[in-house]
C-alpha cells in the first residue's frame, strides 16, 4: 500500500508542473505587460502608474527570468500580496478558508446523503411510475440554471418570507446554524437532480448483475441487499462520481458565497474577478487545482482500498 | 443597432484583442454558423448510410419525449437564426429578420410591466390613454421589449454553444482516436494534457482563462472549449481502444490500408454517435455554464441580448420596489427550456443508440 502511495504522488508530479507552466502561460505570456496593466489598472490610468504596476509585478524582466520567478513562487507558496488591498495572500486564506469550509462541507456531505437516498429509493422501485417521476424530476432539476435556484431562495424564502436571514454570517451558536441553513440547502438542491441521476445509473447497473440475483433467491431482504451489497460494489464507481463533483462544488461556493455575503474564499475570489485583482485570481486558481488535485491522488488511494486488485496494475 | 453597440464595447475595450474583435464581428459570426451547422449537417447525412444509425433512427422516431425536444430545440435554432442572418439597410448598419419581424414594437423609457400602461420609474405614474402598444412582457430598464430581448438571446446562447463546440468536438474526437489508436507514447501525450487540465477544476480554468482574455463571445468560446474537450476525449479515447480491438480493424490493416484511412474510415463513423450524444448535452452545459460566467463578470460584453445578463441584471431588480420580476423570469424560462430540451433530446439519443442502457 505504502509503495502504491509513493508512486501515486510521483505520478502527481509533471501534473503539478504542467499546472504550474500553464498558470505561467494564461497569467503572464497569453497578455503583454501593457494589456495586463491596463486591466489591472483600468483603461483610464496613467502611463506612469501602468509602468509602476508593470515594474511591481517584474513584468518588464525577461521570461525566463519570470518562469523561474513563477515557479519558485508556485512551489514555495509564497504568493504575490493582492492589489487591492495589499493584505498577503495567507492571511485572506486563513480568514476565508473557515467560512469556506462552513458552507462547503456540510453541503457536500448532506448532498451526497440526499442523492444516495433518493437514488437508492428510486432503484428499490425501479420501473414504477414514482421511479418515472423522480427522474424526470431529476431531469428538470439539472436543467434549471445554478443561479436561478440562488436567487429564487434568496428573494422567496429569505426577501419576501423571511424564514432565513437575506446575507450575512457569524460564528458561533445558533446564529451560525441560521445564516448557513438556506445557503447550504441550496447547495443540496443545486446538485441533487445530476448526482441521484447518475448514481441510479451506478446502482441499476450493478442491481442487474448475478450475484444479486442469488442473494434476493437465498432470502434477504432488499434493503439488506441494497444497502449492504449493491452500495458495496458499486463503491468505485460512487467514489468517481463523487469526487467528479468537487468542481462542482466550487462553483456552487463561488456563487453562494457571493450572493449570501459570506466572507469566504469563494467570495474573495469573485471580488477579485470584479476589481480585476490578477494576485488573488492566480493564487486562488492555483490552490483550487492543488486542492483537487489532491482530492485526485485521495480518490485513487481509496479505489487501492476498496478493491485490492487495483493496486497490482 | 444590436451588434454595433456590442463591437464598439468590444473595440473600446483594451484589453479585448483583435482576436475578440474577430470574433464579435457578425459576419465572421454568420459565417462560422453556416460552417459549423453544415458541418453537422454533412456529418448527418454521412453517418445516416450506416446501420447503427439507421436502427437508431427507427427507434428515435418511435420516442415520444425524444421527439418533442428536438422540435423545440429547432424552434430555438430557428429563431437564432433569424435573429443571425443580417441584411444591410443602408448607411453601414443592418438589420436582423428578427428585427424586420418585430418592427411594429416600440421602445419605452426604462421599465413597464407585461401588459403595463406606464413606465414604472415615472414619479407620477401617467396611464396613456392613447397606448395600445402593451408589451407582453414587459420593458427592462432601457425600455428595451423583454420578449424581444429573450429572442435575441437565443442568438447568443446558439453563438457561443456553437463556437465551442466547433473548437471542442474536432479536437476531442481527433485527440481521442489518436490516443485509442496508436497508443504508447501518443496516448501518454495525450493522457498528460488532458490529466493536467482536468486537475484544475473546471470553473476555476474558466475564470482564469477568461479572465486573461477579458470578456466576449470569442474568449467564452475559447475558454469552454479548453475545458470542453477533455470529456470527450475521454469517452473517444475509451471507445475507440475497444473498437480497435475489433476484428475489423485488424482486417483493414491486414489488407495494407493507411493509418489515416482506418482511422477516417472505420474507426470514426463507430465512435461518431458518442460525439452526437456528447455534442447535445455539452451544449446544455454551455449554455448553463455562460449564465454562471455572466454573474460573475467575465462573461459576454455589456450591451450583448444574453440570458445570463438578463439574469444577473434581474437579481438587482428583485430588490427594486415595485419588483421587476419580468426580465429575470422571462430569461430563465428561456434559458431553462433550451436547457431541458436538450438535456431531453440528448437522453433520447443515447436510448436510441444503446436501448440495453437506456
Amino acid at each position: 500500500m505504502f509503495s502504491y502511495l509513493v508512486r501515486r504522488l510521483l505520478y502527481a508530479v509533471p501534473i503539478l508542473l504542467g499546472v504550474i507552466l500553464l498558470t505561467f502561460l494564461l497569467f503572464r505570456v497569453v497578455n503583454t505587460p501593457e494589456q495586463a496593466a491596463i486591466h489591472a489598472k483600468g483603461p483610464k490610468s496613467t502611463v506612469a502608474a501602468r509602468a509602476e504596476w508593470i515594474r511591481e509585478h517584474g513584468r518588464d524582466r525577461p521570461l525566463t527570468v519570470q518562469f523561474a520567478m513563477h515557479v519558485k513562487r508556485m512551489v514555495t507558496f509564497d504568493f504575490e500580496p493582492s492589489d487591492q488591498t495589499k493584505r498577503s495572500m495567507g492571511e485572506i486564506f486563513l480568514k476565508g478558508v473557515g467560512p469556506s469550509l462552513c458552507i462547503t462541507l456540510p453541503g457536500f456531505i448532506a448532498g451526497l446523503f440526499a442523492a444516495l437516498s433518493l437514488s437508492l429509493y428510486q432503484v428499490f422501485a425501479r420501473n414504477s411510475a414514482a421511479d418515472r417521476n423522480l427522474t424526470i424530476l431529476c431531469v428538470i432539476m439539472m436543467s434549471v440554471p445554478t443561479v436561478i435556484y440562488i436567487i429564487f431562495g434568496q428573494a422567496v424564502l429569505a426577501l419576501e418570507l423571511s424564514w432565513f436571514p437575506v446575507s450575512g454570517f457569524q460564528w458561533g451558536g445558533l446564529g451560525m446554524l441560521r445564516f448557513l441553513l438556506l445557503p447550504v440547502g441550496i447547495m443540496v438542491i443545486i446538485n441533487l437532480g445530476y448526482d441521484a441521476r447518475m448514481f441510479r445509473a451506478v446502482f441499476l447497473e450493478e442491481i442487474a448483475q448475478d450475484y444479486v440475483r442469488t442473494a434476493l433467491a437465498k432470502g434477504l431482504p432488499v434493503s439488506r441487499v441494497l444497502g449492504r451489497h449493491v452500495l458495496k460494489n458499486g463503491l468505485i464507481a460512487l467514489i468517481t462520481l463523487t469526487v467528479g463533483q468537487l468542481p462542482k462544488l466550487i462553483m456552487g461556493t463561488l456563487l453562494i458565497e457571493s450572493f449570501f455575503g459570506i466572507p469566504g474564499i469563494g467570495n474573495v475570489m469573485v471580488q477579485a474577478i470584479q476589481t480585476a485583482d490578477e494576485p488573488v485570481v492566480l493564487a486562488t486558481a492555483y490552490l483550487g487545482a492543488l486542492l483537487y488535485l489532491a482530492a485526485l491522488i485521495l480518490t485513487d488511494v481509496l479505489y487501492a482500498a476498496a478493491d485490492p486488485r487495483i493496486r497490482l496494475s | 443597432m444590436t451588434h454595433l453597440s456590442f463591437i464598439a464595447a468590444a473595440s473600446g475595450d483594451s484589453s479585448t484583442s483583435r482576436l475578440g474583435a474577430f470574433f464579435t464581428h457578425w459576419l465572421t459570426q454568420d459565417a462560422l454558423l453556416v460552417v459549423a451547422l453544415g458541418g453537422i449537417a454533412t456529418m448527418l447525412v454521412r453517418a445516416a448510410r450506416s446501420e447503427r444509425w439507421q436502427r437508431a433512427a427507427t427507434r428515435f422516431r418511435r420516442d415520444r419525449t425524444g421527439i418533442v425536444a428536438l422540435c423545440v430545440a429547432c424552434l430555438y435554432i430557428f429563431i437564432g437564426a433569424l435573429e443571425t442572418f443580417r441584411v444591410p439597410v443602408g448607411g453601414g448598419d443592418t438589420r436582423s429578420l428578427l428585427d424586420f419581424a418585430v418592427a411594429g414594437i416600440p421602445d419605452e423609457r426604462s421599465y413597464s410591466a407585461p401588459f403595463g400602461d406606464h413606465v414604472i420609474t415615472d414619479t407620477k405614474p401617467q396611464p396613456d390613454p392613447l397606448k395600445s402598444d402593451h408589451h407582453l412582457l414587459g420593458t427592462e430598464a432601457l425600455g428595451k421589449d423583454v420578449f424581444v430581448q429573450t429572442l435575441k438571446g437565443c442568438r447568443t446562447a446558439l453563438i457561443i454553444g456553437g463556437f465551442t463546440s466547433a473548437i471542442y468536438i474536432p479536437l476531442g474526437a481527433l485527440f481521442g482516436i489518436l490516443a485509442g489508436y496508436f497508443r504508447r507514447w501518443v496516448d501518454d501525450i495525450i493522457q498528460y494534457v488532458y490529466g493536467t487540465l482536468a486537475s484544475i477544476p473546471e470553473i476555476l480554468l474558466l475564470i482564469s482563462i477568461l479572465f486573461v482574455l477579458g470578456p466576449g463571445l470569442g474568449s467564452i468560446s475559447i475558454a469552454l472549449g479548453t475545458t470542453g474537450w477533455v470529456g470527450l476525449c475521454r469517452l473517444v479515447r475509451g471507445e475507440t481502444m475497444r473498437q480497435s480491438e475489433r476484428q475489423y480493424v485488424a482486417a483493414a490493416r491486414a489488407l495494407g490500408q493507411s493509418h489515416w484511412n482506418i482511422i477516417t474510415r472505420h474507426l470514426l463513423p463507430n465512435v461518431m454517435h458518442l460525439v452526437l450524444i456528447n455534442f447535445v448535452l455539452g451544449f446544455s452545459g454551455i449554455v448553463l455554464t455562460e449564465a454562471v460566467l455572466s454573474y460573475l463578470g467575465v462573461g459576454v460584453p455589456v450591451g450583448t441580448a444574453s440570458w445570463g445578463m438578463m439574469i444577473d441584471s434581474g437579481r438587482g431588480e428583485l430588490s427594486r420596489d415595485p419588483v421587476v420580476w419580468w426580465n429575470l423570469t422571462a430569461a430563465a424560462v428561456a434559458l431553462f427550456g433550451l436547457v431541458l430540451a436538450l438535456n431531453l433530446l440528448g437522453d433520447a439519443l443515447r436510448r436510441a443508440f444503446d436501448p440495453k442502457r437506456g
